[in-house]
């Protein structure tokens, strides 16, 4: 894919992303940084890719620290999320689910 | 790229943004929380399927597993309180995993690639320096830093150091691992010299600006390998970041220069206030919320530091079983993270629909009985609506003097962090009812079950 074409789906996927993040309440501020920070973690793809195309020692090494570093912030940032949502509840008795 | 990755990867890319849409109520959050994670598993199953060859797998599997392990056992540990260290942390991670992936696809890239890869060394390595020392602070391992100055300039002189070797790295246009590593540690070095200087309060700010740029290194990322999935995703968390830092600035009055080169807010402006203020005991506040028909609660981190979210729950309860109506008035930067507040009073079972924010509650104050100020102070500064030369003036605040009666819970007549003298405390309405908030609400509420 031309880099073009990718800069194409960078700038709508600003403009998405935009989108629905101002439509998130400001109560839901915590959870929702805890959430994009674990989508972050889809670094993890990339960390992946190098570690298992990846020659020579050092250059694995690298590889295996940013594989470590993504998984890490990858579950323990969908684990956090889960957990913090679970705790908002309603009156009327609808836990968030 | 098969097909079918290319429809499996553009399945998971709609899963993230369906998922953040559903963050978008408290109701449907958990579920958006799920959908992300299902659109994570298919992107990661995807890469697994398209790569061509593998070597090491049981080194790389182990290693999967070992920040599994690491991350759930943080994930299941950490304290509500402490969220901001935790988002800090993960932030770091991101950033310096961007950071190493680039360096390690640097060799295979060429022309423009090469360049992006450069640019996420720099940005994810800013990212995970700036990360750690924003753990460090909120943590509470190192207080107050001298010569500020000096190390912004340092900070500064390293970034443009950082971004001088880039430049020759990418016009010599041969990749070299060691000058990848000089490159990152120096752009380490400069976000955590950039860092340390800010003060704690100016946290939320902080926060959301790394978590922006960690969302854009992975995006950077993206471009280097020529992986569409993660420039959406990447960009997701870019546009999130910069949305939540624009808000806290806008919320705390302060613009994102001022928070980064730390002009001091100078407390000459403004009036000082006039008269004296008018202490009142425990007993007597349960009698006035008692016989209140409308409260509100207006809590601030002072609550969270006395860790008195549970006796403030019980105050709200025994007056709910009085039928008064009992809401909580929350600022945008009540905590150390953007509305960390209600994560607080979430966790002690303080349930959603009584958490409203500014905008929606001060409309109410007016028509209020009785509001509860504990441990907020610059938020509930009517200065900021009326004194033109005070520093918080135009600072969005909650109107509680705009209520029948206020009271306020507080330590001692010490200054908010602005340094500013709050009016409301000297306002003929206002009670002061001084002591540790902890201590104050426990005698609230053996006063409260007194009276039932």
């Amino acid at each position: 894919m031309s880099l073009t074409a990718e800069f194409y789906i960078f700038i709508l996927a600003v403009l998405a992303g935009f989108q629905v993040i101002s439509k998130v309440p400001s109560i839901l501020h915590t959870p929702l940084m805890s959430a994009t920070n674990a989508i972050h973690g889809v670094i993890l793809v990339g960390a992946l890719i190098l570690a298992f195309s990846v020659h020579g020692a050092f250059a694995f090494t690298i590889a295996l620290v940013a594989v470590l570093f993504a998984t890490a912030n990858l579950v323990g940032g969908f684990v956090v999320t889960d957990r913090i949502l679970g705790m908002f509840r309603s009156e009327r008795g609808e836990d968030a689910r | 790229m098969t097909v079918t990755a290319q429809i499996l990867y553009m399945a998971s890319a709609t899963a993230f943004v369906l998922g953040v849409r559903l963050m978008g109520s408290p109701a449907t959050a958990r579920r958006g929380n799920r959908l992300l994670a299902i659109g994570m598993i298919v992107a990661l199953g995807t890469t697994v399927m398209v790569i061509p060859s593998f070597s090491h797998v049981i080194a790389v599997l182990g290693v999967v597993a070992l920040g599994t392990i690491a991350g759930v056992w943080s994930a299941l540990r950490v304290r509500m309180t402490a969220m901001p260290q935790m988002v800090a942390l993960f932030n770091g991670l991101g950033g310096g995993a961007a950071a190493l992936v680039a360096a390690g696809g640097w060799p295979a890239t060429s022309g423009s690639a090469g360049w992006l890869a450069l640019l996420t060394m720099i940005l994810g390595s800013l990212s995970f320096g700036g990360s750690a020392v924003a753990l460090i602070k909120l943590q509470e391992w190192m207080r107050g830093v001298f010569w500020g100055m000096a190390l912004r300039v340092v900070g500064i002189l390293a970034i443009l150091a950082a971004v001088a070797l880039a430049v020759f790295l990418g016009a010599v246009g041969t990749a070299h691992l060691s000058a990848a590593i000089l490159l990152m540690v120096m752009s380490a070095l400069s976000g955590a010299l950039l860092t340390l200087p800010i003060g704690g309060a100016d946290m939320p700010v902080v926060i959301s600006l790394l978590n922006a740029l960690t969302g854009l290194s992975a995006a950077a990322t993206g471009f280097v390998l020529g992986n569409q999935l993660l420039i959406i995703a990447g960009t997701l968390v870019g546009a999130s970041g910069t949305i939540l830092t624009q808000q806290m600035s806008r919320a705390m009055h302060r613009s994102l220069g001022t928070v980064i080169w730390g002009n001091k807010i100078h407390a000459q402006g403004g009036e000082a206030s006039e008269g004296s203020v008018q202490p009142i005991t425990a007993d007597d506040v349960a009698m006035l919320l008692r016989y209140a028909k409308k409260v509100v609660v207006v809590p601030g981190y002072g609550l969270a530091v006395a860790r008195a979210q549970l006796e403030v729950k019980q105050v709200t309860d025994l007056l709910q079983e009085f039928g008064v109506e009992v809401l909580f008035g929350i600022h945008p930067v009540a905590g150390r993270m953007p509305g960390h507040m209600n994560v607080l009073l979430a966790e002690a079972n303080v349930s959603y629909d009584q958490l409203w924010e500014m905008e929606r509650i001060n409309p109410r104050f007016p028509k209020t009985d009785v509001v509860l100020v504990i441990g907020a102070n610059d938020v509930t500064n009517p200065a900021a609506r009326t004194q033109a030369g005070s520093p918080l003036y135009g600072m969005p605040i909650l109107n509680v003097d705009q209520a029948s009666t206020v009271v306020v819970l507080k330590r001692s007549m010490g200054k908010g962090f602005a340094g500013v003298d709050n009016p409301l405390y000297f306002d003929v309405k206002t009670r002061m009812l001084f002591g540790d908030a902890k201590h104050s609400l426990s005698a609230l509420v053996r006063e409260l079950e007194g009276i039932a």
